[in-house]
This record gives C-alpha cells, structure tokens and sequence, in this order.
C-alpha cells in the first residue's frame, strides 16, 4: 500500500505525460486533472503512515544503492508534497480555461505539467545526490518549454536565459556531486554526510553546488532570470513556477545544508548565505515597488520572499527551520494565489499595466478578493500563513538576539506591504481615472475560485500549524546545531 | 600525474565554455559553449572516481551516461527553442537591448 | 457551553460584511435589513453576555495558532464595556451610514469593510491576551484603509496613504515588541493587575523597552503626540466613518489597547515603579494640550474635530497612566463618553456638509435656525467636551481631576483647566455662531430640498446626543457606564 501510494506519486503523473501525447486536445485535460486528483489521494496514507511510524523508505526495484535508487519520505518532504497537490489542483482547473482545447496552448500544457509534476514529486522523495540531479533537470525543462507556450517573443527569450542559467547551475551541481562521489563513493545524502570529511574538496564541491542551487532559486544576485521568466509566463505555469518550481531547488539547499554538511562549522559561509537572503528581501521588494506591470510586481515579490527563507542558515535553530519550512508553504499557496488572479485580470482587461487597472472592485471584486487575501499573507499579516512564518522567524532571530536579522524581516515586512497596498490602491481608488471606459470581460467562474481556493488556503495555513509544526519537528536535521 | 593533467585539461576546458556562454551573442554558439562545459564536467567525474584508473567505476559510468543523455535531450530542446524564438523575433540571440516590460 | 459567544461576536459582523460583499452594489434592500439585522443581532448577544457576567461567567474561546501561542477571545467586564459600545454606536452609525450614502456609489465596498471594520473592533474588545490584540489591530487597519480612501478623490488616496503608512510602521513597532515580550515571558493572558511581576525578571531596562515599543505600537493609532498626523489628514473620509473612526473603531483601538497594557499587562504597580507611568502621563498631557492648540487653529469643522480627538483621546491614556482608583475610572469612563460625544459632533458635522455644504467655520451662521435639531445635538456634544457638569465629559474630568490629587500628581489640575479653558475656546465661537448670528443670505450650496433634516440622518445624531447627557446625569445609576468602570476599577485598585 506503502509502496503503491510512493510510486503512484510519481508513475501516475509520469504515465500520464506518455498518454496524454496520444489523446486529442479534448480528452487531454481531464484526463490529467483527474491525474492530479489522484495526488492527495496518494498522500493520504503515506501521510497516516509518517505520522505513525516516522520516515518511509523504499528501494525501487530491490536494486541496492549505490546503483539502485532509494526514495525516502520524511515529514518535510511530505509537507512539500502536499503543497505540490494542493497547488496543483486549483492551478489545472484555472488551464482548463485558461488553455482551451483546439489551441496551441492547449495542446502543449498537458504533457509538460504532468511531466513536471513527475519530476517535481521525485525530487522531494530523492535521498540521493544524483537523482536530486536528473529530477531537478526534468524540472527546469519542463517549466522552461511551459514559459514558451503560446509563443509570446518576450516570454521565449526569458525562457532561453533560464535555460541557460539553468543548465550551467546543474554543470556546477553535477561536477559537485562527481567531486562528492569521487571521494566518499557514496551518493545518498546521509551516507556522504557521514564519510564526507570538511576539506579543500568538500569545501569545492558545497560551493559549487550551493552556486548552481542559488541561481536555480533566483537567490539574490543570481535573480536575474527570475522577473522576466515568471513575469511574461502564461498565467497558470507563472503560479506552478512561483508557487512551486522555485522552492524545490531551495528545498534541496536545504536538505544538502543541514542534512549533508549539517553538523560542519560553516559559521561564515552560513551568514553569507543569510545576507544574499538580506539582499534578496531589499532588493526584490524596492524593485517590485517601482514595476509598471502587475505580473512584474508579483515575480519580484517572489525575489524577495525566497530571501526569507535564506535566514534559515545565519539563524540556524529549531525556530528557523520552523519558519523556513513554514515560508515554503505558505508562500507557495500565496503566491500561485496571488498569479492566478493576475492572469484573469490580465486577461480579463487584456493589460496588466498598473496604471490601466481602474476600478477592479467593481469590475472583478472576487478577483480582487483574492489577490487582496494572498497579499494579507505575503505581506505576514495576521492570520494568515506568512504571518506565523515571519513570526517564527522573528522569534528565532529575538532567541539568538540576532537584532540585525530581526530589524530585517521587520523591514522587509513594511516594504512588501508598501508594494502591494500600491497595487490595491492603484486597481482601486485611481483619481481622474475612475470609471475609465475601458472594456473587459468577466473571467469564468472556475477560474476566479481556483484564485479564491488558494487564497483561503493560504489564509488558512494560520490556524493549522499543529499537525504541520508536528510533521517538521519529525523532520529535524540530524547534527549538532539544533538546541 | 595523469590524474592532476586531466583535472587540469578539464578546467581549462570548462574555462572556454563558460567564457564561450558569456560572450558568444549567437544562441548556437552559447549552447555549443555550454556543451564544452559538459564534457569538461564529465572528464572530471571519470577522473576523480575509481582508483587512479587501474579498475573503472561502474556507478560513475552510469552517472555519466545518465548525464550525457540528458545533456543531449537540454540541447535538442534548447535548439527547438533557438528556432522559434528565431520565428518569433527574426534573430537568433537574446539580446538586452530590444526587451522591456511591455 | 457559552464559550463560542465571544467568537460568535466577532463573526457576526465579519460573516455580514462578507455577505455584503458578495451580494454587490445593487441589492439595496437586502444589504440594509442585512446591516440592520446584523447589529440588532449582535445588541441581542452584547446582552447575553451582560447576564453572563453578571452571575460571574466569563465565556473564553481559545484556539492554538502555535504552540504556547492562543488566539484568544473573552469577555470580561472591561471588553464588555467597550464591546456595548461598539454595538449600540454600530448600530446608530448604521443607520446614519445608510441615509448618508443614498446616492453614493460604491455602497457594497463601503458597507463590506465598515462590517469588517466593527468585526475588528470586537475583536480588539474581546482579545484575551496582547497576540489576540495584534492580530485584530492588523485587521482594523485593513479594514479602515479602503474606508478613509472610499471617495476616490486625490486627498483620499493621500490620506489613506499617510493613515497606512503610520499605522503599518506603527504595527511593525508593536510586533517587535510583541515577541520581546513573549520572548521573555511568554504567552499571557490579559489579568487584572498584570502578571509581568511574576516572571520576576530584576532588569528593568527590557521590560522599558518593550513598553516604549508597545506604546508606540498603540499610541499611533490612539494618535498620541508625534505620532498623531495622520488623523487630521484621514478626514476626509466620509462623515460615518470619520465619526466611527473618532468615536468606537482607530482611535479608540489604540486608547483601549493602553488601557489594557497598562492595567492588565504590566499592572499598574510594575508601570509605576518603572518610572513608565509618568512618561506616559507627560506625553498624554502634552498631546492633550497640544491637540486642543492645534484644533483653535483650524478653520475646517471636520479637522478641528479631529485635533479635538488628538486631545481627548489622551485623557484615556492620562487616566490609566497617572494611575489610583479614581483617575484610573476616569480614564476608562471617557473611552464611553468620548466616544458618545465625538459621534455626535461628526454626525452633525456630516449633516451641514452634505445637506448645506458647510465646512468652514465661518459658514455656521444661522445654523440654528434652519437646522434646529441638528444644531442642539452638536450644541449639546460640544458643551459636553468643554465638561459643563452634568454632562458626560464633566463627570470624566472630576474623576481625573480628582483621582490625579488622590495619587498626588498636581500638575495634572492645570492641564486639566487649561484643557477645558481650549475646548472652551474652540466649541464656544461654533455654537455662538449658529444660534446668534444671522442667516446669510445663501448657503454654500443650493437647498432642494424642502425639509432640512431628513430622519435617518438627524434622528442617529439626536439619539447619541441624548445619550451623552443621560450618561452624564444619571452617572450614579448602577446601570451607568460610570458604575460600571467603578465595578472593574476596583479589580485592580482594591
């Protein structure tokens, strides 16, 4: 049952892709959101079975490691899976109207979806170096040719620089793990933890992979291909890559940071880290405050909220990786939330330039609603999900009287809910320019409550901590740094 | 003494691509950059595996195989990309100048 | 078994303007039996938990947001009295809201977020601990924000801004403060005379800080000086809100919110031998005197109400920080009457400006005559601020009066006369103006109508006019606000 449930995660999806070649554009998206709804349907008894008896492992096909493959479930890896199934389930309803059968769009969607999804779902259960390798690759691929669907020129050329970047970050990553491998003979994360001794080659390979895993999370100042990738993306792949693509390589810094070199003495690489976070948060929330156009604003909030969870590593403590894990989560539904409602209103008014969104309460008030609700949580107002990350967060940094830290989530706080009081402001209360007669249509109704659904969800993920926070404290790091 | 002139051959090689990557403007020429980089990274991971090449690793073989597959499958999808964004804006590069938020 | 009627308080307001909402902009009549239904409903469940009180049960819903951090809600007798008043003057603003906005547009969103808004201020009233607080707090400033922005025009969204921007960077100093304080000593519930002693921490230089910190956090919204510009400039909201922003909701918030900072967080004793008692005392006493200075000043009614606020609203604080039995009643009795009083003035305010355009001062002549009703309601208000006896605002000032001279603080006296000499001096010249002066012989704008003062506008007015008197005159009944705080003042001053 175990074993099914683990594999249905990923062969259900993966078979899925091979099929839905063979279908005609009609069949091809019910069939995968039907895909998709088996997820959580998987999950739940991998979930009844962590809760119970603690991390699942499986050898696929009995074939041992190092040749054979290993998945490992433990609670972090779980909460990210669900927040894969969760996301992906409002997000393929929104494609079905959003990529209508008979168009290019259309037919392209389906299989790259469920290919990433694959890939997605592998990575989180990946305990082994290289098969974070070849799933991370999956992954950018998959989410680079879904940036390229529909053929916009801006949006192809920004898929390419994320190509780019993207295959000379896994370069960087593999040689790491060849490097790795050369010296411990092992792949599998806790193994090399073990036989890995800090050296000049151990040093290499962490920066090497750290670099590649940076650029591939837009981490300040390796962002630059982030903006224009989730910013010119069709709606819905701009919330499955904000939402969900970035985090996976963030997850996987973190699984190598605290899991492989977790109990090294890295205390000034660990506050470089944190600073690049530092300026990920400055930078990202300034420059989302200056964007002219909504979906611009909401990518490089995306800049700035993955900074957050690079405090993780100066902050090191059980607080931090409360929090870290809790910014992963609660960002993801925010913030596929947050771009499912640009992309009606994009394409709803046929713009999303600021200064032409006049009115929107009146015009999409549920759309409205929605953005408004993600922002609650982005900007870590309470209740709301980002509201008890930021504050975990902050009680971490008052813990280890880190004032500096603590000044900066409080600051970042304030910037981001500068830049987004000004894009409700601005759709809402435009003097001179009310009731401009500018022509629009109403989305359709699934679409503006797949927006709503994740919106709540996020509102949500403020009075649900206990079962969460139960599942990571599950999952702590081994090592010594955690009091 | 082999081991530290592969090593060596290998950066230099890595080196190229990544000033090929940066300074080629032609799309082609930056994918065929990356593709040196590749190669260089596989040198690498032949050369630190195994026991001074006296018994070849089967793990790092596979590694590599599995590596090159998927370097070729990035490339083929990275050159269907070049074409259409060549179809889309008539010129094979991603250059800075002719992009802003519109 | 009572345990969800705090809960249910909070939601009843909060699920109506949600349904508000979503029932949009042209479903007149449902929206209003749907306002009106709500506040009678939440009037009917205020009295349910009068009773409950009174046979001494204090219905608690607890829910754990993280470990050792509860969301709590709870009545006891002070979120009671503050609570009572919300939902008599939500109930009236309502009504006065309605008459006021009849041909405005945008009436789904604005209704939608004043629900929302008193949703917040039940919130406020009925959170058990400072996190329950915050978190209502954060949400009041997102509910006002799209209210003080509602008519669109440039002032507005400027305004708005500026309300957002103090308010936003006011909760930034809160929530640092906040997890200072649950830092060292963890989740407490609000308990009368404080429990902060108990942790016994011997540094008092923290738990200053923190103080400040919170201080701050409250004082922006409560408009304590320097912090207090963004009020003036929030006017030009439409007149209900100025008036529910002035009397029961922002302001009022913030007020509450030292209240119970001082007397159910710190203690009243721990605030005193921390030297914080006085410093508050002096920054309330200044802003009271700076408030009224800043309201002679001004030609606008609108904005010399709101300098008036500045300044009344720190006799709240005044009272709590100067501390004993009696200042301490007057203090808390004034968050009644103050709000009684200052929903009057905007009222009428509101009446002049929309049925005759009036706004300036100098525009009142002859107010009297054509506006009879409307003109005795804000005579009767702005004799009540100067703190003519019997009214409301004189049985606060005695108290204050008389409570600092208990505690020894004297300075407080000539505060307190000069104060009033300014309410004096600000209110006396609009009231002569309306009932001496002659008419002019056209008003500001052009008079339709035949009849002046329309039901749904004057009646709200005249209703909290009377009340301010009542409460005033009948201040010894047992059932008065001013028994009351007497009631919870001996909880911590035994």
């Amino acid at each position: 049952m175990i074993a099914e449930a683990l594999t249905g995660l990923v062969f259900i999806p993966l078979g899925v892709t091979l099929v839905v070649l063979l279908l005609p554009d009609r069949a091809r998206g019910p069939l995968c959101l039907a895909a998709v709804l088996a997820l959580p349907l998987c999950l739940l008894p991998l979930t009844e079975a962590v809760w119970t008896n603690g991390d699942i492992t499986l050898v696929l096909a009995e074939f041992a490691p190092p040749l054979g493959i290993v998945w490992r479930l433990d609670g972090l890896a779980l909460i990210m899976l669900w927040l894969t199934a969760i996301v992906a389930v409002p997000v393929s309803i929104h494609a079905l109207t959003s990529f209508p059968p008979g168009q290019a769009s259309g037919r392209e969607f389906w299989p790259l979806w469920m290919m990433l999804l694959a890939g997605i779902n592998a990575l989180f259960l990946s305990a082994d170096l290289f098969n974070l390798y070849v799933t991370l690759e999956m992954i950018t691929l998959a989410g680079v040719a879904m940036i390229g669907i529909g053929g916009k020129a801006l949006a192809l050329k920004a898929a390419m620089r994320y190509l780019l970047l993207g295959l000379l970050a896994s370069l960087l990553y593999l040689l790491a793990v060849g490097l790795i491998y050369g010296q411990t003979g092992a792949l599998d994360i806790d193994l090399v933890g073990e036989r890995l001794q800090p050296g000049r080659m151990a040093a290499t390979a962490l920066v090497l992979m750290t670099t590649g895993l940076l650029v591939k999370s837009a981490i300040f100042p390796m962002h630059v291909w982030l903006p224009a990738a989730h910013g010119n993306a069709p709606g819905p792949v701009s919330a499955i890559l904000s939402g969900l693509v970035v985090k996976v390589s963030l997850y996987m810094l973190i699984r190598i940071w605290l899991w492989m070199a977790g109990d090294w003495e890295l205390p000034a690489a660990a506050t470089a880290l944190g600073l690049l976070g530092a300026g990920a948060i400055l930078y990202g929330s300034i420059a989302a405050l200056i964007q002219p156009r909504l979906k611009m604003v909401i990518a490089y909030s995306t800049v700035a909220q993955l900074g957050y969870v690079m405090l993780l590593f100066p902050l090191a403590s059980i607080e931090a990786y409360r929090a870290a894990s809790y910014q992963l989560l609660a960002h993801g539904l925010a913030k596929a939330a947050m771009f499912l409602a640009a992309a009606n209103i994009l394409k709803s008014l046929g713009t999303d330039r600021l200064i032409a969104l006049t009115d929107l309460d009146r015009k999409l008030p549920v759309d409205l609603f929605a953005f408004t609700l993600a922002a609650v949580s982005i900007m870590g107002l309470p209740p709301s999900g980002g509201f008890l990350a930021k504050w975990m967060l902050l009680e971490a940094a008052w813990r280890q009287e880190a004032w500096g830290w603590l000044v900066l989530v409080s600051v970042g706080s304030l910037l981001s809910a500068a830049y987004l009081f000004r894009v409700i402001a601005l759709t809402c209360f435009h003097p001179g320019r009310r009731h401009a007669s500018t022509r629009w249509q109403t989305p359709p109704r699934s679409a503006t409550n797949a927006a709503l659904i994740l919106a709540l969800l996020a509102i949500a993920a403020g009075f649900t901590s206990a079962p969460l926070l139960s599942l990571i404290d599950g999952s702590l790091p081994p090592g010594g740094i955690w009091p | 003494m082999t081991e530290v002139m592969f090593v060596l051959a290998a950066s230099l090689v890595f080196g190229i691509g990544v000033w090929g990557l940066l300074i080629a403007e032609h799309l082609l020429r930056k994918l065929l950059a990356l593709n040196v980089m590749s190669s260089s990274v596989f040198i690498i991971m032949l050369v630190v595996s195994g026991d001074g090449g006296t018994s070849p690793d089967p793990v790092a073989q596979a590694l590599i195989l599995t590596g090159i597959v998927i370097a070729v499958a990035a490339t083929a999808f990275a050159l269907a990309l070049m074409i259409s964004i060549y179809r889309a804006t008539g010129r094979p590069s991603i250059s800075e100048s002719d992009d802003d938020d519109r | 078994m009572m345990d969800w009627l705090p809960l249910a308080m909070v939601l009843v307001s909060l699920v109506a303007g949600i349904a508000i909402f979503l029932l949009g902009e042209q479903r007149q009549l449902a929206r209003t039996l749907l306002n009106l239904g709500a506040a009678l409903v939440k009037l009917v469940l205020v009295a349910f938990l009068f009773m409950l009180i009174v046979v001494d049960r204090a219905p608690e819903f607890r829910l754990a947001l993280l470990p050792g951090l509860d969301l709590v809600l709870r009545a006891d007798a002070l979120s009671l009295l503050f609570t009572t008043l919300s939902a008599v003057l939500w109930l009236i603003t309502t009504v006065y809201a309605i008459a006021y906005l009849e041909r405005d547009e945008n009436r789904a969103r604005f209704f939608g977020f004043f629900s929302i808004c008193v949703a917040s201020t039940m919130g406020i009233a009925m959170a058990g601990n400072l996190f329950t607080f915050f978190i209502f707090y954060e949400l009041l400033t997102l509910a006002t924000w799209p209210l003080v922005a509602h008519s669109g025009t440039r002032a507005a969204i400027l305004g708005a801004r500026t309300y957002l921007r103090y308010t936003l960077a006011g909760s930034a100093v809160f929530l640092v403060g906040l997890i200072w304080l649950y830092g060292l000593a963890g989740s407490r519930d609000f308990i009368a005379g404080g429990t902060l002693e108990a942790i016994g921490v011997d540094d008092y230089t923290e738990l200053r800080i923190i103080f400040v910190f919170l201080v701050i956090g409250m004082g922006v919204k409560a408009a304590l000086f320097p912090m207090h510009s963004w009020l003036p400039k929030a006017m030009v909201a439409p007149a209900p809100v100025s008036a529910l922003l002035h009397a029961v909701a922002v302001v009022k918030a913030g007020a509450f919110g030292l209240v119970r900072l001082v007397e159910d967080v710190y203690g009243p004793e721990l605030v005193a031998d921390l030297g914080m008692g006085n410093l508050l005392a002096v920054a309330a006493a200044f802003t009271i005197i700076y408030g009224s200075v800043m309201a002679l000043r001004q030609t606008d009614i609108k904005r010399r109400l709101a300098f008036s606020t500045v300044s009344q609203v720190s006799y709240i604080a005044l009272g709590v920080a100067v501390g004993g039995m009696m200042a301490t009643t007057g203090g808390m009795v004034h968050l009644v009457h103050q709000g009684l009083m200052k929903i009057t003035l905007f009222f009428c305010a509101g009446i002049f400006a929309t049925v005759l355009g009036v706004k300036h001062i100098g525009q009142l002549d002859g107010l009297g005559r054509r506006m009879p009703w409307t003109a005795l309601s804000f005579t009767i208000a702005g004799l009540g601020m100067i703190g003519l006896p019997p009214m409301a605002g004189f049985v606060s000032k005695y108290y204050l009066g008389a409570g600092a001279i208990a505690v020894g603080a004297w300075w407080v006296i000539p505060v307190l006369i000069a104060s009033t000499l300014l309410n004096a001096a600000y209110f006396l010249p609009l009231i002569k103006r309306m009932w001496m002066h002659a008419e002019p012989e056209q008003w500001p704008k052009p008079v339709t109508l035949s009849r002046l003062e329309t039901g749904g506008l004057v009646v709200p007015a005249v209703i909290t006019a009377m009340l301010s008197v009542l409460i005033g005159v009948f201040a010894a009944h047992p059932l008065s606000p001013l028994s009351w705080v007497m009631g919870i003042a001996t909880e911590y001053f035994p």
